[in-house]
């Protein structure tokens, strides 16, 4: 009875009601749209940024890497296009389901496996990554067959560095291999890195090392447009990659076979160089190995063969190897005495056939001596007491000043591997050195009997094929002194234009043209009636050379090894020459590990590296190990 | 001739007597935007403007035999639709088919169907009945007692969980209740009441919508999950700018970043093709449906009327605000379609059977008086 309510009273309270929910309508509206205006204006830019960076993905185009040929156009590392089985993740559904599919219809080994897994953490969704690689034919018409069975995966052709001529040069030219991380480290140092986004080869050792970032190119990318699948849509834009800059070297693909031919199963190195401009054209370390093989990551069982054998085939004697040069040591060590003025041509000694140094009696190879030694009979016949005396007279310090101008015992600076680390110092002995290689002061000192047979190239001394190949060079080319190195020019692919890399010589050490002179006729005279004689008979040409036998000793060791059958005990055989001797093209350094002595495996060698090289035809008879090296010499 | 012309005409009139033209032509406005907009979501996939346009055919059908229903009648189907409703509910929980977690779903052998949808209409129907019932006696019980008749389904469906649903009913509820006249004293208690219980409702919350409130605080805590589909519908938006990408042309749409993009987020796709003007247009077009349910309601002449029209009315703006709320990123992701936009027959014909009820009450209301 008291709730009697007003009708009218009830319609305007409705109404009132009404009018406070269309407020409030209104209100929440104004709300909505406020915050339409704080996205679509006040912070379109932001959010229009974001719309872009979500639907475009920028796919990298890897450029084709630079073609190496050698000085002939010779082909010695290309790429060719292959078949690769690739897998795009995001279209691909449940990988491990997919890749055992795979497996019945395409053979995939557990490190194509592995490979896919550590490629797949590093890679973005809407790339295709690489499950086999190198598909034979039948393998692609196989799977062509079953390809409905596959969304997201397909058959691409990609392109892979190829090395046709495979072991021949290898340790020149190197390899390439997939990037690790320390490579990826050099790569960001060298601020690179944006240039790399999709390579995923680098170049390991040799030239592929050294002239990487020429041999790269620069790399191309494509504006895609994705979906939120990572699918992509459609291209954009495209970049275009640019290949990367040819090397076209000094090198001779053929001499450098036939050197390698030469050398057989012996282990050493040969570096032949011309002398007038410093470009290599052979660089010899043996064994060697297939390059090929590294391309596509190379096997373990490969790998462990290559790198525990105990040839050491991946090591690059050329460059890495120091060895005592032994008695090719002493032309150098004649034409310092001329130079400094501690010996004339003429100034002659009577060798008894051996030196007295305080209470230590050193030997010369030949019992009884030489007789009556002058500088030409020193070098033709290689008498040790006239340099046990000449070191003596000349003091370390003074020797070490004369081979330290010719680049002995320092890196050449070569064009192989990452900037220096590739290349071995050796050994100059010199006092400050002796110092620095020791921590005990009564090491640190040097005794004076130690410089009696650093001149005859033993004792401390060890320097690498190339150090004595570019002193030989130096020597044929009077005193001018130019860098090695392998590359003649880079051919840039966009403009074809030619960048000769054939340096200005590095120094001129201005040696007086008679003393110069001496040195050569005196090591033409090695191989006309010297050591060299039997290895250069009937050559057409005039060829300076100089035998050598260096001991396999430790620097910690005795200085004198007992003579012994075994081969790894047997002294190492070297050769230094250049020719023709009036006018030379070609001066190499050869040495043969555990050779023996230098004229019976070291100097055939040379001999038909320069025939090759000069007439363009091997010398009759091979240059195999002469095993009737005739007592002769021995001399060294 | 005369004759033919003149049957016509009054075919017409019979046909078009129960329409009213406001109300059908801005809901006709809308739906050709969300045709348009349903056709640039799905014309590069799966079409499916054909079959939204079947649903609009269903759903006018339903509109229009309701709006000849007289409101009287409408009321004798209170009872009946909400106690049909509470029972499906309850059988749900009984039986119902769990998808994704969620025991939302019914199975009648041959077809599913989600009982909660028939609350949406049921639950202001019940309430505006029972106002009516009580109209010359209103004490406070009633309102508990209506209270009771929301709470229940309300509870049903929140348990589901369905809290998009739970809400929307819930809010059709209240606003008859509001409109009924509940004091503004208890309405400023439940407020009080509702902030601090908020604690304890955090307490109540499963998992994942805990997680979907914590995402829309800061989206970037989880971009590829919870916090994705905001993070990209508010790219899609704000990429939109003031006056849009073009029709056809957005990229997000295009590309797959908008999820579900041609149902609960429909206005994404919209917005980011129509920019800031094409939003201004919608929202005015929902201003103008709201003002014209608001006035049928304000014209209504019985108590059971206006109850149900303004509840209808508010529905309608409660859907299109939560949902572009939603998408825009200041509402947490409710499962709430945007009203005669978003594709999907059930929406429609639920929405269709609103506008109805509406016309019904307006284009009824002279009998009334005479």
């Amino acid at each position: 009875m008291g709730n009697f309510t007003n009708p009218e009273a009830d319609l305007d309270r409705f109404r009132f009601r009404l009018g406070f929910a269309a407020i409030c309508v209104l209100i929440a509206f104004c709300l909505l749209l406020g915050r339409f205006v704080w996205l679509q204006v006040i912070h379109h830019n932001f959010y229009q940024t974001r719309a872009e960076d979500n639907r475009i993905a920028l796919i990298p185009i890897v450029p084709n890497r630079g073609v190496i040929t050698d000085r002939n156009g010779v082909v010695m590392a290309h790429n060719y296009s292959a078949f690769t089985l690739e897998i795009t993740p995001a279209q691909a559904g449940d990988l491990e389901a997919s890749i055992d599919a795979l497996a019945e219809v395409i053979d995939i080994q557990p490190k194509d496996r592995k490979r896919f897994k550590r490629l797949l953490d590093e890679a973005k969704n809407f790339e295709s990554i690489p499950i086999r690689t190198r598909l034979t034919d039948s393998e692609v018409a196989k799977f062509a067959a079953h390809r409905y069975r596959f969304p997201g995966i397909e058959v691409k052709a990609r392109l892979f560095r190829q090395y046709p001529l495979a072991s021949i040069g290898s340790h020149a030219v190197g390899y390439i291999g997939r990037i690790t991380d320390r490579d990826l480290k050099w790569i960001e140092d060298s601020e690179k890195q944006a240039n790399y986004k999709g390579t995923d080869h680098v170049g390991k050792t040799g030239l592929e090392q050294h002239y990487e970032f020429e041999l790269h190119g620069e790399t191309g990318y494509e504006e895609v447009e994705i979906d939120a699948g990572g699918r992509a849509l459609r291209s954009l834009k495209r970049i275009p990659p640019v290949s990367g800059n040819n090397l076209a070297l000094t090198l001779d693909a053929k001499l450098q076979e036939i050197t390698e031919q030469a050398f057989g199963d012996r282990k050493g190195s040969l570096v032949a160089i011309d002398p007038k401009t410093g470009g290599i054209l052979a660089l010899v370390s043996t064994p060697t190995y297939d390059p090929n093989l590294f391309v596509d990551g190379i096997t373990p069982d490969n790998w462990k063969e290559l790198n525990e054998h105990p040839n050491k085939p991946m090591v690059n004697r050329a460059i890495n190897g120091a060895y005592p040069p032994g008695s090719t040591f002493k032309p150098f060590m004649a034409l310092a005495a001329l130079e400094m003025g501690k010996r004339t041509p003429q100034q002659a000694i009577s060798d008894p056939g051996y030196f007295n140094f305080g209470n230590h009696q050193f030997r010369d190879d030949k019992k009884g001596g030489h007789g009556y030694v002058d500088m030409y009979k020193s070098i033709v016949h290689s008498c040790d007491t006239y340099y046990y005396m000449l070191a003596n007279d000349m003091g370390i310090d003074n020797i070490s000043k004369f081979m330290g101008s010719l680049g002995l015992g320092q890196r050449t600076g070569i064009d192989l591997g990452k900037d220096d680390s590739g290349e071995s110092k050796g050994v100059l002995p010199s006092q400050d050195w002796k110092k620095q290689r020791f921590k005990k002061p009564e090491q640190q000192k040097w005794y004076a009997g130690e410089t009696i047979s650093i001149g005859i190239g033993q004792g401390y001394n060890a320097y690498t094929p190339i150090q004595l190949a570019q002193a030989t060079a130096t020597l044929a080319n009077n005193g001018v002194m130019f860098r090695p190195h392998l590359v003649r020019y880079l051919i840039d692919t966009k403009t074809g234009e030619k960048r000769p890399v054939e340096p200005k010589p590095i120094r001129d050490l201005q040696w007086k043209q008679s003393n110069v002179d001496v040195i050569r006729r005196a090591m033409v005279g090695v191989n006309k009636e010297g050591t060299g004689t039997r290895a250069f008979a009937g050559a057409p040409y005039e060829a300076a050379g100089k035998t050598g036998t260096a001991q396999v000793f430790s620097l910690k060791g005795a200085q004198y090894k007992e003579s012994s059958t075994k081969r790894e005990l047997r002294d190492h055989a070297l050769f230094i020459a250049y020719a023709p001797a009036q006018d030379p093209k070609i001066a190499l350094a050869v040495l043969v590990e555990n050779g023996g002595f230098g004229a019976q495996s070291a100097a055939p060698i040379a001999r038909m590296v320069i025939d090759y090289y000069l007439l363009g035809k091997l010398p009759a008879g091979a240059a195999k190990e002469d095993s009737s090296a005739i007592e002769g010499e021995a001399e060294e | 001739m005369i004759d033919i012309v003149g049957s016509l005409r009054s075919f017409w009139r019979q046909l078009v007597a129960n329409i009213d033209f406001p109300l059908f032509f801005i809901t006709l406005a809308i739906m050709g935007v969300g045709l348009a907009t349903v056709y640039s979501a799905t014309f590069d996939g799966n079409q499916r403007v054909l079959s939204q346009l079947g649903n609009m055919g269903i759903a006018l059908i339903v509109m229009w035999f309701v709006s000849r229903l007289p409101p009287q009648k409408l009321m004798n189907f209170a009872i009946p639709i909400y106690i049909v409703g509470i029972i499906l509910l309850v059988a749900v929980f009984l039986f119902g088919i769990k998808v994704n977690g969620a025991k939302r779903w019914l199975s009648l052998g041959f077809t599913r169907i989600q009982p909660s949808e028939i609350m949406k209409i049921a639950m202001p129907l019940m309430l505006a009945w029972y106002f009516q019932k009580y109209e010359a006696s209103l004490k406070l019980k009633h309102y508990f007692v209506a209270a009771l008749l929301l709470l229940i389904p309300f509870a049903l469906i929140a348990k589901q969980p369905d809290l998009g649903t739970a809400l929307l009913v819930g809010s059709a509820g209240f606003y008859v209740i509001f409109f009924a006249g509940l004091p503004w004293k208890v309405i400023a208690g439940l407020l009080i009441a509702t902030g601090s219980a908020a604690p304890i409702l955090w307490g109540m919350m499963h998992d994942y919508q805990r997680k979907r409130i914590l995402t829309l605080i800061d989206p970037s805590t989880d971009p590829l999950g919870a916090g994705y589909h905001i993070i990209q519908a508010t790219i899609a938006i704000g990429s939109g700018g003031a006056i849009g990408k073009g029709y056809l042309n957005g990229t997000q749409t295009h590309l797959e970043f908008i999820p579900e993009k041609h149902t609960d987020f429909i206005f994404a796709v919209y917005s980011e093709e129509w920019g800031l003007l094409g939003n201004a247009v919608l929202v005015v077009l929902y201003t103008l449906l709201i003002g014209r349910g608001l006035m049928i309601a304000s014209a209504a002449p019985t108590t059971f009327s206006r109850l149900l029209a303004g509840a209808i009315t508010l529905g309608f703006f409660t859907y299109a605000f939560i949902n572009m709320g939603m998408v825009s990123g200041i509402l947490p992701v409710v499962g709430v379609p945007l009203p005669f936009m978003s594709y999907g027959g059930t929406a429609l014909v639920t929405l269709f059977l609103g506008i109805g009820m509406l016309m019904s009450i307006q284009t009824h209301r002279m009998l009334v008086k005479k």
